[in-house]
């Protein structure tokens, strides 16, 4: 095969792949950028151009600054929980204890189940009244409380339901990577007499950066990308408590039918991800030196 | 001592997690007046999974998510296989660069650009089509690196060994790099079932009738009707919905936890 049919080939083996790729992603990135400066079209009128009018009104918008506060405070209740428990569930489920099988299937089960269709479920959990937590905390005396009702509880309430949901996923990554630990350093340890904790410390926990960062960085852009519990839960409220940014970028785009400021919305959200994506491959060149 | 403290804790985080569609569970085969009193003589009952079945459309909605996750997977699989095999085994002009922008997915997901998916859809026509939902997620870009990892671990000789015997371009793909990869290719079609069984957000945006409505939608339409749909009910409903893969994988349980060990980053 000489050289130029080869590279033919090559190009023709990846062209459908690059076509819808070109499409669905690279234009539309470039697009959101470019309709962001024109004004939402309307029927009688398309869309004129506006400069940065839309992104001063995200500026102006109180509804914006909610969104993205809501989405940290989100990030950093989710993130760190996450993680610890499925470190911890991935210690366990790769011990010795009894009925490791249950434990495994009861920590992964989450993973597998729809999101929209687990919200449901909890919902009822976090019911006033007759849900099952305020029966819970009624057996202790405690007074009502309308959990997803009120601005102070209601983000916490999705927080726990996407920690529950994540966690087990995680946990996959932090047990391939314990199984991966050669025995022989953790043989070597207790020679050396080095206690439960110790042999965590200085042995497990620095062998597992690498996943924790991957694991971190993947926890960060699901934090940004989980949406479907807002939806069926608290559609955002209570007075946009619960308002994250996709899902402000949802309300604005497919319910107020305002395109252009959702573009320029969707501009905020892509500068976050490539953030991450920088942190990634500086991170996976790290990554290389570790093997 | 410590052991049995972590045998504890262990088990209480499980009871905990799994406590939730434990509930599901019982409040789905009782009757609604025992959805929150947890008696062991309550009677049992299929009557929520009837009610919620003749409510909806459902055999409906199952039909158009198995025809979208079928038409996903199958498109993925052919668009993703071609173009690894050009990045793992292909010497052409612009490939890294190439590379480079088809990983940009893993950051920039379909999920994030709903806004300007949704005015291309529009363009093209085919709004409210389970083609609509699936056309963003069919070049993948983790597809496309997984495949790319394993077809380069294929031993070089074993190419030019059909090659040398005649074969083409797409009959070494397929007689000697497809049947490698199965293991892989098993593990990726599990990890994107799964995902697009549970896909939520683009198709509620893209659909708006009976006929293209996933799974995921139709059960958000059902239960947001605000009309005294009772808890049992919706409990029957959500887990009529997961069930498939639930089924699956109760029975598939090491498949699973190894697939998305290999596949996990979707």
């Amino acid at each position: 095969m000489n050289r130029i049919t080869a590279q033919v080939h090559g190009w023709l083996l990846l062209l459908p792949a690059a076509v819808l790729l070109a499409v669905f992603t690279h234009y539309p990135a470039g697009a959101t950028l470019w309709h962001s400066f024109f004004s939402t079209p309307k029927p009688s009128r398309p869309g004129v151009f506006v400069g940065l009018d839309n992104y001063r009104g995200m500026v102006e918008d109180p509804v914006f600054w909610q969104s993205l506060a809501n989405n940290l405070w989100f990030a950093l209740g989710t993130i760190p929980v996450s993680i610890a428990l499925a470190l911890l569930m991935a210690v366990w489920v790769n011990g010795k204890l009894a009925g490791r099988a249950f434990l495994r299937l009861a920590y992964f089960t989450p993973t597998v189940l729809p999101m929209i269709a687990v919200a449901n479920i909890w919902l009822f959990f976090f019911t006033p009244q007759y849900g099952l937590l305020e029966q819970f905390t009624g057996l202790f005396g405690l007074p009502n409380h309308n959990w997803l009702g009120s601005r102070e509880s209601a983000l916490g309430c999705l927080i726990v339901v996407t920690v529950w949901k994540e966690a087990g996923f995680f946990m996959i990554f932090y047990l391939a990577a314990l199984q991966a630990i050669p025995p022989s350093l953790y043989e070597a340890a207790r020679i050396e007499g080095a206690g439960g904790w110790t042999v965590f410390r200085r042995i497990t926990f620095p062998l597992l950066m690498p996943t924790t960062l991957f694991v971190l960085v993947n926890a960060v852009i699901n934090s940004f990308r989980l949406v479907d519990h807002i939806v069926v839960m608290t559609r955002g409220g209570p007075d946009n408590a619960t308002s994250l940014l996709l899902y402000y970028i949802y309300e604005v785009g497919f319910k107020f039918w305002d395109v252009a400021y959702a573009s320029a919305l969707t501009m905020v959200l892509l500068v976050i991800l490539a953030a991450a994506a920088v942190v990634q491959f500086g991170f996976l060149e790290r990554r290389i030196h570790y093997r | 001592m410590t052991r049995s403290l972590e045998t504890f804790g262990a088990w209480l985080l499980a009871v905990l997690w799994i406590l939730p569609l434990a509930y599901a569970v019982w409040a789905a085969v009782h009757p609604t007046e025992f959805s929150t009193r947890f008696v062991l003589s309550a009677p049992l009952t299929l009557a929520n999974f009837e009610a919620a079945w003749d409510a909806a459309p459902f055999a409906r909605y199952f039909v158009n998510t198995i025809m979208l996750v079928t038409l996903i997977l199958a498109a993925q699989l052919v668009l993703c296989t071609l173009a690894a095999y050009a990045f793992a085994r292909y010497e052409f002009p612009g490939r890294d660069l190439a590379f480079a922008l088809v990983l940009v997915q893993l950051m920039v997901m379909p999920d994030v650009l709903i806004v300007e998916n949704y005015r291309t859809m529009s363009k093209l026509g085919i709004l409210d089509s389970t083609l609509a939902i699936g056309l963003p997620y069919m070049a993948s870009a983790f597809g496309v690196f997984l495949m790319r990892q394993t077809f380069k671990q294929v031993p070089k000789e074993l190419d030019e060994a059909a090659r040398v015997e005649g074969a083409s371009a797409l009959q070494v793909l397929w007689k000697v790099y497809v049947p490698l990869g199965i293991p892989v290719y098993v593990a990726y079609g599990l990890v994107s079932v799964s995902y697009h069984w549970n896909n939520f957000l683009w198709p509620i945006i893209v659909t708006n009738t009976v006929n293209s409505r996933p799974l995921t939608v139709g059960l958000q339409v059902f239960s947001a009707t605000d009309q005294g749909i009772d808890w049992s009910i919706i409990c029957a409903a959500t887990l009529m919905t997961s069930a498939p893969l639930l089924i699956a994988f109760l029975l598939f349980q090491r498949q699973f936890v190894q697939s998305f060990m290999r596949a996990g980053i979707r």
